[in-house]
């Protein structure tokens, strides 16, 4: 792999970066691998990496059915923290937290990682208790965070409107430092580079139409362009589509696929240098380094696999923004898309063995996956690598929704849902 | 934007009104006491989420407030039916799967 460096900008620029090596190799899959993983996504890049590199499995292919990084890695907010409640939530996100600091160095891409801070705003007394109570549990787990009343979030957000005249008025906020934003396509093709590089095929533009199963175990995949692919263990990293994945083993998930809508403005003068989320006025807003703000909220109610929602949803993301900030008001937007988001009943993931053997599931990170990437990645390698989940993995099994021993983090994490 | 017409109103509203329940045609257990965990947890969290043709529960909560069924395409998002509670879909996917 070509090393990035300064030197190495200069170095091409005399040959009018015309020489820049391919970023990853575009192979034909072989026959057989240790492991398979079905979605190329930052998810599934992330889990090859590290197979790759932390748990020496390199015999590994990356199964997408269209291009690297082209689902929601491609639509997400980039927004990363891990200000969440119950502590196997926490554990699992701040390990994420922790890949992220690290992150372009141990890649060598510059994923831009941004700790800019991200603020959950309250805007009720039980918004300002449930707040208090996270970041007092953040605390002990660890995580930085702090109250701020409304006097602090002022300094910070000078253009917001926290004064008492407002419909939900600003009462305080959450405010994890640590917290910030990332370049959502530079973290897949960071991730693909660097699997590729310790070996791993990314084989692109090829759909798993179907699991070969013998005997109660997977063996392996069906795929439309190269027929069958063997492998000892395959992982499904495939988000919004892992019911239809599911349907293959023959059982269902406790998953609802829905589109989740994201839009930026153009781009603007610097004017927000935070991230603000809000879950009762519900919508949350952040500017990019090109400056526009990247604004998103919840899901459209329905199950849709069509990328795409209903314009009310966005109108509603919209009003919140603009109650939020009435300097926004006239700012034209000019971009809106969908993603289609695999959302659990306790919007906690599902890092899992499946009635199915050798077959594993990661899946059901609903709105917020992207934070969670590099974690995810880590800690689903390791599960692959040794056929038993990884601890942290194990509160989040599929298996939790028969015994009952659900992560309920809905709404008390400060999730925009 | 969808168009939904309610069975009980006789008309086409907009989607606003109308709030999506989930899956239709869920049978609570007749006697949950002696349902399994797995039974149960089945029961109460694992949809057949498909990638295609899907019956929905819907209510029209901001209008006559009544429950009735839709089978709508979760990919291009058409709606091909409207039925009442306790009727059985006419179009129906071809495989009960959710392919």
């Amino acid at each position: 792999m070509q090393h990035y460096s300064g030197f190495g900008l200069i170095k091409h620029s005399l040959s009018h970066h015309e020489n820049w090596q391919r970023a990853w190799r575009n192979p034909t899959p072989k026959k057989k691998y240790d492991v398979i993983v079905i979605g190329g996504g930052g998810h599934g890049l992330a889990t090859a990496y590290y197979l790759a590199k932390e748990f020496g499995v390199t015999n590994v292919a990356v199964i997408e059915k269209g291009y690297l990084g082209g689902g929601n890695t491609a639509r997400n907010t980039t927004i990363v923290r891990s200000n969440y409640l119950w502590d196997e939530a926490a554990h699992l996100y701040e390990h994420a937290m922790k890949l992220w600091e690290g992150l372009s160095q141990d890649l060598n891409y510059n994923v831009m990682f941004s700790q800019r801070g991200v603020l959950n705003l309250g805007h009720t007394l039980q918004d300002m208790r449930d707040i208090q109570r996270r970041v007092n549990a953040n605390r002990l787990n660890g995580i930085d965070g702090e109250v701020l009343d409304a006097k602090q979030v002022q300094e910070l957000v000078p253009h917001m409107d926290c004064s008492a005249n407002t419909r939900y008025p600003v009462l305080g906020a959450s405010w994890q430092p640590r917290a910030g934003v990332a370049r959502h396509d530079a973290v897949a093709w960071g991730y693909a580079r660097g699997a590729d590089a310790h070996g791993v095929d990314l084989i692109q533009q090829t759909a798993v139409t179907d699991l070969i199963i013998e005997d109660g175990a997977c063996v392996g995949v069906k795929t439309d362009r190269y027929g069958e692919i063997r492998a000892d263990r395959v992982g499904s990293v495939v988000a919004g589509n892992s019911s239809v994945i599911a349907a293959m083993g023959g059982f269902e998930l406790p998953l609802e696929s829905h589109p989740l809508q994201a839009l930026v403005s153009e781009p603007i003068k610097p004017i927000l240098d935070t991230v603000v989320m809000s879950n009762h006025v519900h919508g949350y807003v952040s500017q990019s380094d090109k400056g526009d703000l990247v604004i998103g909220a919840g899901i459209d109610g329905y199950n849709g696999y069509g990328q795409r929602g209903s314009f009310p949803t966005i109108e509603h993301t919209l009003q919140a923004i603009v109650e939020l900030f009435p300097i926004f008001s006239r700012v034209r937007m000019n971009r809106q898309w969908g993603g289609v988001v695999d959302t659990c009943p306790d919007a906690c993931p599902i890092l899992s063995e499946t009635p199915v053997k050798n077959l594993f599931f990661n899946c059901g990170w609903g709105t917020g996956g992207f934070k969670a990437t590099p974690g995810s990645g880590h800690v689903f390698a390791a599960s692959l690598a040794k056929g038993e989940m990884h601890p942290l993995a194990k509160p989040f099994s599929m298996f939790r929704f028969h015994n009952g021993a659900l992560v309920d983090e809905h709404g008390a994490a400060g999730v925009a849902h | 934007m969808l168009h939904i017409y309610c069975p009980h109103c006789c008309e086409y509203r907009e989607e606003e009104e109308f709030h999506v329940k989930g899956q239709a045609h869920l049978a609570r257990p007749l006697d949950p006491e002696a349902c399994s965990d797995k039974e149960w947890g089945e029961y109460l969290y694992f949809r057949k989420n498909p990638r295609g043709l899907h019956h929905e529960l819907w209510v029209h909560a901001a209008g006559c407030r009544k429950f009735f069924n839709v089978t709508r395409d979760t990919v291009s998002y058409e709606i091909k039916e409207v039925y009442l509670i306790g009727e059985k879909p006419s179009v129906v996917a071809a495989s009960v799967s959710a392919k």
